[in-house]
């Protein structure tokens, strides 16, 4: 009798299901699913920092979301709509980069927040998509990097914010920020001998800091170019037990919680160090060492090696990319969720200065939640390209 | 370009995977390798011991009297890891509880020391009103807490001090005392400990075990559960032999005298009194003395800190005759009837030995050398004897060697020998130096002590006491009561005859020599001998006036005695510093011990056994 309607409705149905299925096979599968995986870790992760604060996990569902939903609608836009947003956001974000310079609001010592009126906003978080972008576009518009006047504009391209944000100061926003163009930069060709020397330098530096550590950090020594705040982060790196119940009581803390936690850790909500607030900042920056504590080597690792996929695939991606731009971008962006991923697990391991750089898509907090989310879905987009060019058709109409 | 990219994309995948191996490796390294290290740490971070203070002993007399006990009392500390501000708080307290310097200058050593979740004891005994204005403002003082807390309180003040001793605040040299012999571990959220007299000798009984309340903390040291709860042992209650009331009779009787003196049973060495004065009061040292009273008391010449009983050495003048006249008979120097003539001195070379009655006292056999005390006598008897054998035949009662009391610290005094004198000066023994020997002089220098045990091995017809003055312990819960053992006396082996002999002429000397007048109608036999030992010099150091120095260069004065002579139940021995003549200041001192012992005491039906 309502056979029709019965047939109508499973028709309407049967077409939301399909576009559906379009829309979300349209997403990089593998990409996707490494996604969902940390996700999920990331529920686990912030449930078990919240027994202080149940508003905070609530808060964290809503932030996994409005990721989520950015990254699905920015996969839906075309990497040529993309380079159209390259030079306006770029420059959107410089001029509020200065601003903050001048009408910034100051907390805890450092200048990074805008008021807008309706909300507070971070310009140095938009400059971490802004920097890649622009010298993708740019490096794409003079098809390479010839000639050193093309060098030089990019090099202030990238330098001129990330000495805004050093001024602020925010050395882990700066630290990501420069890390994105500079692998667009090392993805557009820098040469090779540049590449070694710069490789061998840090190397020395690090050596050197290790082994003149203790004379280095003498209470009345100071170290050109590096505030005495951040001077003492690194001394308090190479020596947390210098001052166990100050300066050194993060990494500390971060490293008893990471290495109690033994092969298979204490359990869900059994973590000691984490539950009875041992650790600092330990629902955002420091999420990992409260993780490492419950879930031991066998959960840290599993955490590694998501992450691994995830910037592999978006290599990939990238290479598969069908235009400079798409492809710079993809490579940058990806090295940059390596980066985020490494200076986090670095700094709660101990092996790293603290900076305040969160753990990808797992610690809590909207911004870093955001930003990533738009570089991620900017992969998602340029995957899709490469599925148009090498599969041949378009699923969009 | 695309070839390039191909290969660029490709060493940044290699880095990654060597970045990401580096991650691998540091968590393998903290949590497979320093897996333990870290494990241990994590649980000495969530878990904190809260020391439960144990009860200590109660300290009785034989009667009962309660000498020393636990006053439930208020006291402050502070947690100084949960101090906001220490200063500030130290300073509203100061206010409130009128604290001095020096109480702030103990904290501040204390809080130093202290672990990061420990509290510190800022003041005990705190009054009504204090605590009131405390409480009030409590709020506004992180960290400080108010409690009730058991003090130690010597209810008779100076009383018996040096018998009692006193318990104070672990020091950091204690700590290292107990770190050494490995007993930390039993102090552990300890704050007092025994440092002298009975408290100190019986402290293992006394403290009990401390218990332990296992918490689990958070950062910040908030509680969230208790793990586990081992609660307190008390510590045993000591039952002492001494009879307080005759403490403070002696002590009353001695008045602001210099001395000591020591009552035991002849039977069993159980010590009825054990008396040093001048005193002080223990209950300024349970929390610390302050510098004023301690350098007061440690300054003053009358040196009422030195436990006389125990640590004092002093010649035991004519006292010493009884001794001699057993040793001499034990060597076969003499017999009873040899006599000698005593002209009122002694010659030996051209150096002539004055007798205390410088017309003498004619012709002097054994029993009236004693009675009348003879130094005559006892100068020839010295040098016939020769200082070897004297030593050999009194060393077997005690003199020269700790008694084995039941307190720390006892004193061993000097039997002098040829030996002794070459060990100690790296000289020949001189003739001339033997006669003093005789009469209780010269390098003889025991303490009161040990006189009183020789004193009772004549009572007991030669045997050697342990003395002892805990009696037994109890267990405060339970009651229960578990005596001591006691060391069996050491027979000496003196001949029974020579020993009674000795005996007949201690007793005349209350019927009819030296302190016949003292102890005139008894109603039981005193057997007894005074002393006047000579005060040879002050210390080269010590500055007093002309008429202190005088008084001070007066002979000390001493008494032994044991009643009753038929049966004797005590035996004592007692020095007045600087007292003159054993008749006149130690002996009357005896004799209201005794009658206080024999007459008054039984009266209320407490008879010794």
């Amino acid at each position: 009798m309502n056979s029709a309607n019965q047939r109508r409705a499973q028709t309407g149905w049967r077409a939301l299901a399909l576009w559906l299925r379009i829309r979300f096979f349209s997403l990089d599968q593998p990409l996707f699913w490494l996604m969902m995986a940390i996700f999920v870790l990331s529920l686990f992760a912030v449930y078990s920092a919240s027994h202080d604060d149940p508003d905070r996990f609530i808060n964290h569902l809503r932030n996994l979301a409005m990721s989520l939903t950015l990254m699905c609608v920015l996969s839906q836009i075309p990497s040529v709509q993309l380079q159209r947003a390259a030079i306006p956001l770029y420059i959107t974000s410089l001029l509020l980069l200065v601003a903050v310079q001048f009408f910034g609001e100051t907390s805890k010592g450092a200048t990074r927040w805008l008021n807008i009126g309706i909300t507070r906003i971070q310009p140095s978080e938009i400059m971490k998509i802004a920097m890649p972008m622009m010298l993708a576009w740019f490096i794409h518009r003079k098809e390479g990097l010839e000639g050193w006047r093309n060098w030089l504009a990019a090099c202030l391209m990238l330098v001129v914010p990330t000495l805004f944000i050093l001024k602020q100061p925010d050395l882990g926003t700066a630290v990501l920020v420069a890390a994105s163009g500079t692998f667009v930069l090392y993805f557009a060709g820098i040469s090779w001998r540049l590449l070694l020397w710069v490789s061998l330098a840090v190397l020395m530096l690090v050596i050197l800091l290790i082994t003149l550590g203790d004379a280095a950090c003498a209470p009345d020594i100071s170290w050109p170019g590096l505030r005495e705040y951040q001077r003492q982060r690194i001394c308090t790196l190479l020596n947390p037990m210098q001052d166990p119940l100050g300066k050194g009581f993060h990494i500390l803390q971060s490293m008893i919680a990471v290495g109690s936690g033994g092969l298979v850790g204490k359990g869900w909500l059994q973590g000691t160090q984490t539950q009875l607030e041992f650790i600092p900042e330990r629902a955002t920056d420091f999420i990992f060492a409260g993780y490492a504590e419950e879930f031991g080597f066998i959960g840290a690792t599993l955490v590694v090696i998501l992450y691994l996929g995830v910037v592999l695939r978006g290599l990939w991606i990238a290479i598969g990319a069908p235009t400079i731009f798409s492809r710079l971008l993809s490579g940058s962006l990806s090295l940059m969720i390596f980066t985020y991923a490494f200076v986090n697990l670095g700094m709660v391991t101990g092996i790293l200065p603290v900076v305040g750089v969160p753990l990808p898509f797992i610690s809590y907090g909207g911004t870093a939640m955001v930003t990533l989310g738009i570089g991620l879905g900017l992969i998602f987009s340029i995957a899709r390209d490469r599925s148009r060019v090498t599969q041949g058709f378009s699923l969009q109409r | 370009m695309s070839t390039d990219f191909r290969v660029r994309a490709t060493v940044a995948a290699l880095a990654v995977f060597g970045f990401f191996g580096i991650l691998i490796l540091r968590f393998a390294n903290l949590q497979v390798w320093h897996h333990e290290d870290y494990a241990v740490k994590a649980e000495n971070n969530r878990v904190a011991l809260l020391p439960i203070q144990a009860p200590r002993g109660k300290i009785f007399d034989r009667y009962g009297e309660i000498l020393a006990r636990n006053d439930a009392g208020f006291s402050v500390e502070i947690e100084p890891a949960r101090a906001k501000n220490l200063d500030e708080s130290l300073a509203v307290l100061t206010d409130i509880l009128s604290l001095s310097p020096a109480e702030i200058k103990r904290f501040k050593r204390s809080a130093a020391e202290a672990r990061k979740f420990d509290s510190v004891l800022l003041k005990s005994k705190l009054t009504d009103a204090q605590v009131a204005r405390l409480v009030v403002q409590i709020d506004q003082l992180p960290g400080v807490r108010v409690l009730r807390r058991n003090l130690r309180a010597y209810p008779f003040g100076s009383s018996s001090s040096h018998l009692l001793g006193h318990i104070g605040r672990l020091s950091r040299k204690d700590q290292e005392m107990l770190e050494q012999s490995e007993r930390a571990s039993e102090y552990f959220g300890v704050t007092h400990m025994g440092k002298l007299g009975i408290e100190r000798s019986y402290e293992e009984q006394l403290r009990g075990e401390v218990g332990f309340q296992r918490i689990e903390v958070t950062a910040s040291g908030r509680t969230v559960r208790e793990l586990a709860l081992r609660p307190a042992v008390s510590g045993e209650d000591l039952l002492l032999s001494i009879d307080f009331g005759l403490q403070r009779l002696v002590e009353a009787a001695y008045g602001s005298r210099r001395g000591a003196m020591v009552a035991l049973s002849p039977k069993t060495g159980e010590v009825f009194a054990f008396v040093s004065m001048p005193n002080f009061d223990p209950n300024h040292f349970v929390d610390g003395v302050d510098s004023d009273l301690w350098n007061e008391l440690s300054n003053s010449i009358d040196k009422p800190l030195l436990n006389r009983a125990l640590r004092g050495i002093y010649p035991p003048g004519s006292t010493y005759k009884p001794f001699m006249a057993i040793a001499a008979l034990a060597s076969g120097e003499r017999r009873p009837q040899d006599t000698i003539q005593d002209p009122g001195y002694f010659m030996l070379g051209n150096h002539r030995f004055r007798d205390s009655r410088p017309e003498g006292h004619g012709t002097v056999d054994l029993k009236k050398s004693i009675v009348v005390s003879s130094d005559t006598y006892y100068y020839k008897l010295a040098v016939d004897m020769g200082v070897d054998v004297i030593h050999q035949y009194i060393s077997p009662f005690g003199f020269g060697q700790k008694t084995g009391i039941d307190l720390e610290g006892e004193a061993a005094g000097i039997l002098p020998s040829s030996e002794w004198k070459m060990k100690r000066f790296g000289k020949e023994w001189l003739t001339g130096e033997t006669p003093s020997i005789g009469i209780g002089q010269g390098y003889n220098s025991f303490t009161i002590l040990q006189l009183a045990r020789a004193t009772a091995a004549i009572a007991n017809g030669g045997k050697l006491v342990r003395p002892q003055i805990v009696r037994a312990f109890r267990n405060p819960l339970s009651g229960k009561t578990t005596e001591i053992p006691r060391a069996p006396a050491q027979e000496l082996g003196f001949n029974p005859e020579w020993v009674n002999l000795v005996k007949d002429a201690m007793v005349g000397v209350n019927i009819s020599g030296t302190s016949a007048g003292v102890f005139r109608g008894t109603p039981y036999t005193v057997a007894g001998k005074t002393g006047t030992a000579q005060v040879f010099s002050l210390g080269q150091n010590e500055k007093y006036s002309a008429g202190r120095i005088a008084e001070r260069l007066r002979d000390h004065s001493l008494y032994i005695a044991f009643a009753p002579a038929e049966d004797p139940k005590v035996a004592l021995a007692l020095v007045v510093e600087n007292g003159g003549f054993g008749a006149a200041s130690a002996a009357p001192i005896a004799r209201k011990a005794l009658d206080y012992l024999l007459i008054t005491r039984p009266a209320e039906g407490k008879v010794l056994q």
